[in-house]
């Protein structure tokens, strides 16, 4: 029987079921399904599972450490699960963000105003690396930059969500959200019949509206996209097919695409094919040898030049990537101001900039209290997080900080929230965050939820899977689950009487009412 | 199509296909080793093998002698024998993760199961009495995939280059198995039991022993024999047989991709001529090893003509 009540929980922790020795209402159903369901048969489920995403593929792939090189990112069979109002009040504050973030992008590559207004370093903006030069003076179509974003959400409390950080260039993680689903509707029928979950399957076909929007203005025709895939090689290339699969277009790498007369091309067992969109998952430094990475093979020489004569469409925009910065990110808050002169609905958590002598003398005195980050870098590499670190490890850092001061900024350690989670010695809270992925074209689209990582770790607060995370399903509820008749995932009920007709006309003789044909009917039944 | 995709799924087909032939050619073998020691060698059965498999070189590098044990290894389990089950099996699954996109679920399962499971496979999996339930497996999973394909993939270029790679391959070990054994065929060959078991073996490994009988009702004899896996249309591993599904499946692939042929119609079409009228005491007064070796050789310019008009990526 799973043990809902762990002693060891975080004290300063907020666990979104168990909240003041009672069982918050979204988890109301869970929580004596959990009861009923007991730690063997969840046991048996998470294996039944991990088969299920070995079967499908769902790996990323890892060429580099020897080992088996596809890898299951371990998948918890308790769902993560937000009440309706939780989620709308995310949602406006997701769309206010991208909103703010694409307008940034206009601006900082078009007018600069906000650097004109004083509200942002000019040299933070220009100098940085994510900068592109090559977008100056030029307008994506549709004016539209971050086509696809995922913004990292964690919470401290039932009402306190913050933006960790955005995610502006190739947010991965969209296909585990609706493969987590896709198990979780395989191994737990019964508990979907008990909730209404609002449902996630339709985001390829979001993100293929999204993306066909965006088409250049002159695209004779329906748009004809692809996914530009740096290979099978790249550890999200599972996610690549899928989104290609599932949006029913072509899955290219770079040698697949050629610029003839600044149009592209894709080579095809009929010839040349023109395209129109291409949703890119390979980064700026290598989209175009010809005017990035010289020695790039990933990429398709010309492709810039296409871009920037209005031929073609790339999601995202190249250059987007300084609107996620970390050292940007402190900024975020007041380009909400500045653009929509509306107040921030998700709050960013305060951030200490190293570059600053007065932030800097303040990280360097509380090294033990916050979590200290390379202001360029993913994958939770080149992080500290302060109160875990030891004596050697803190005084590296601050060696580090002393080097390179801008290279570093400061967090206080959040007491990110924990949701139960299936451990070795049974349900035990671990922390969590979420990345929904908001899909911006003609309008802002989301699916209700995202990807919830989760730290395995006991008291670890990394999520990133290259560092022990896993992945939960992310459920929203259309309503707080009832206790009344079951009622099937879709709202129609299946009848005994559907059942029997649906078979009258398939089977070979019937003899009474009953549904079995007749040589099955054994001796005294029917 | 891309060019890219048509290119692996050809070769998902060939590789699929040529796990299971493999795995059949080394069951024929394998029994021919045990039952006739005596008769003609068992060194000389496995090195028949291997040269049909073009991997016989590779294998003399690495091993003096020609042990059975070293020999079964090198053509199951080794995945430095390219032309090995555990090459072919790997190098389906890459094809398959490739163009995921283009596969149906079935199809992907097929070949993915079959990719987990060899890998959990162990040196004891095809040692003694457990090899023949090992290639029996291979030969069902290559079976599961073929059905696969047939049973669910819509009936366009996806469908169309995976069956190619499958056929043409198909033909090409035709070919191969019989060349192998052609001195047993040769005229003048005592018509003694080494040479009929020769001829049980070529059957067998292409699945056509029984067929043999419900289509001559006769003794085994080498021209029927040849007859059976060259010219007989009714036979879905003949060489006429698998060039009537290639050039049929290379006109609906130009049909369906503009209308424009190429050198690569027109091969498939000789070919498939040249098996339609041929005749058997022909082929066989003019030499079976020649006919044979012919065919192989235009095999390979029709998958190098096959590739440079669909699979390369024309810019044009």
């Amino acid at each position: 029987m799973p043990d809902l009540n762990v002693a060891d929980r975080p004290a300063s922790a907020f666990d979104e079921m168990n909240a003041d020795g009672g069982i918050r209402p979204p988890y109301a159903e869970m929580a004596r399904f959990l009861e009923a369901t007991g730690q063997a048969a969840l046991e048996q489920k998470r294996r039944e599972a991990e088969v299920l995403f070995r079967r499908i593929g769902v790996t990323f792939a890892v060429y580099t450490e020897g080992g088996d090189p596809e890898r299951l990112i371990p998948f918890d069979v308790i769902p993560r699960i937000l009440s309706r109002e939780e989620w709308e009040r995310l949602a406006q504050g997701l769309e206010q963000r991208v909103r703010a973030l694409n307008a940034f992008l206009a601006d900082v590559y078009g007018p600069q105003e906000i650097i004109k207004a004083g509200r942002i370093p000019a040299e933070l903006v220009l100098e940085n690396e994510g900068y592109l030069p090559e977008m100056v003076d030029f307008t994506p179509p549709g004016g539209v930059y971050t086509v696809i974003s995922g913004i990292d959400l964690v919470r401290t409390g039932p009402d306190q969500f913050y933006v960790l950080e955005d995610n502006c260039r190739t947010p991965s993680g969209v296909s585990y959200m609706l493969e987590n689903r896709e198990a979780m509707l395989r191994l737990f029928p019964g508990a979907f019949a008990r909730h209404r979950i609002a449902p996630v399957s339709h985001y390829p076909e979001e993100l293929l509206e999204t993306l066909k929007s965006i088409a250049p203005p002159n695209c004779p025709g329906d748009p004809k996209v692809v996914v530009l895939t740096p290979g099978s090689y790249n550890s999200a290339y599972y996610e690549h097919s899928f989104l290609a699969d599932e949006m029913g277009v072509e899955l290219v790498e770079g040698a697949d695409l050629f610029v003839r007369d600044k149009v592209v091309y894709m080579r095809t067992t009929a010839g040349a094919q023109r395209v129109d969109v291409i949703y890119r998952r390979i980064d700026d430094d290598f989209l175009d040898p010809e005017v990035f990475h010289p020695d790039s093979v990933l990429g398709v020489p010309g492709l810039m030049a296409a871009y920037r004569a209005g031929n073609v469409s790339l999601a995202n925009a190249p250059g987007a990537g300084i609107a996620d910065d970390k050292a940007v990110y402190p900024y975020v808050p007041e380009m909400v101001r500045f653009y929509l002169k509306e107040e921030p609905i998700l709050a960013n958590v305060p951030t200490f900039m190293c570059e600053r002598e007065a932030d800097r003398d303040y990280v360097l005195a509380n090294l033990d209290k916050l979590v200290v980050k390379l202001a360029r870098g993913s994958g939770g590499y080149g992080m500290l997080v302060g109160p875990h670190a030891t004596e050697e490890q803190r005084a590296d850092f601050a060696a580090r900080i002393r080097a390179r001061p801008g290279d570093y900024i400061a967090q206080p350690t959040l007491a990110l929230s924990t949701v139960p989670t299936l451990c070795e010695d049974g349900v035990e809270p671990r922390h969590v965050d979420l990345r929904p992925f908001v899909l911006f074209g003609r309008t802002v689209r989301m699916v209700p939820g995202g990807l919830t990582r989760v730290a395995l770790r006991k008291g670890s607060l990394v999520v990133n899977s290259s560092q022990g995370g896993g992945t939960k399903d992310t459920w929203v509820l259309d309503e707080a689950p009832d206790e009344g008749p079951v009622q099937s995932q879709d709202g129609r009920g299946m009848t005994q009487g559907d059942m029997t007709q649906s078979l009258g006309g398939m089977t070979q003789r019937m003899t009474g009412p009953g549904p079995a044909p007749a040589n099955d009917t054994r001796a005294g039944e029917g | 199509m891309l060019s890219r995709t048509a290119d692996s799924l050809f070769w998902l087909g060939r590789y699929s296909e040529r796990a299971g032939n493999v795995a059949r050619g080394l069951a024929a073998t394998l029994r021919m080793a045990l039952l006739t020691q005596a008769l003609s060698g068992a060194e000389k059965e496995w090195r028949a093998l291997m040269v049909a498999a073009g991997c016989e070189p590779g294998f003399r590098e690495r091993h003096p002698g020609m042990l059975q044990e070293d020999a079964v290894h090198w053509l199951t389990l080794d995945p430095a024998n390219p032309a090995g089950i555990a090459a072919c099996i790997e190098a389906a699954r890459r094809n398959a993760r490739i163009v995921r996109t283009a596969l149906t679920v079935d199809m992907w399962s097929a070949i993915n199961d079959t990719w987990i499971e060899f890998r959990r496979l162990d040196g004891s999996a095809i040692r003694g009495d457990r090899l023949p339930g090992f290639l029996d497996w291979v030969t069902s999973r290559t079976l599961l995939f073929n059905g696969a394909a047939a049973d669910t993939m819509l009936r366009n270029d996806a469908w169309r280059f995976t069956h190619l790679g499958t056929i043409l391959e198909r033909a090409d070990n035709t070919a191969r198995l019989l060349d192998a054994r052609h001195a047993a065929f040769a005229k003048g060959a005592a018509a003694d039991a080494a040479c009929y078991a020769q001829w049980q073996a070529v059957l067998r490994s292409v699945a056509a022993l029984r067929a043999f009988q419900h289509v001559y009702h006769a003794r085994l004899d080498p021209q029927r024999v040849a007859e059976l896996l060259i010219l007989r249309p009714e036979l879905p591993r003949s060489l006429l047989a698998c060039y009537r599904r290639v050039e049929q499946t290379l006109q609906a692939i130009a049909l369906a991709n503009g209308g424009a042929q190429g050198e690569c119609h027109r091969l498939a079409g000789a070919l498939h001529a040249r098996l339609r009228y041929g005749r058997i005491e022909a082929i066989m007064e003019g030499g079976l090893h020649g006919f044979l070796t012919g065919v192989i050789d235009e095999n390979i310019r029709l998958g190098q003509e096959i590739a440079a008009s669909y699979l390369n990526g024309r810019a044009a």
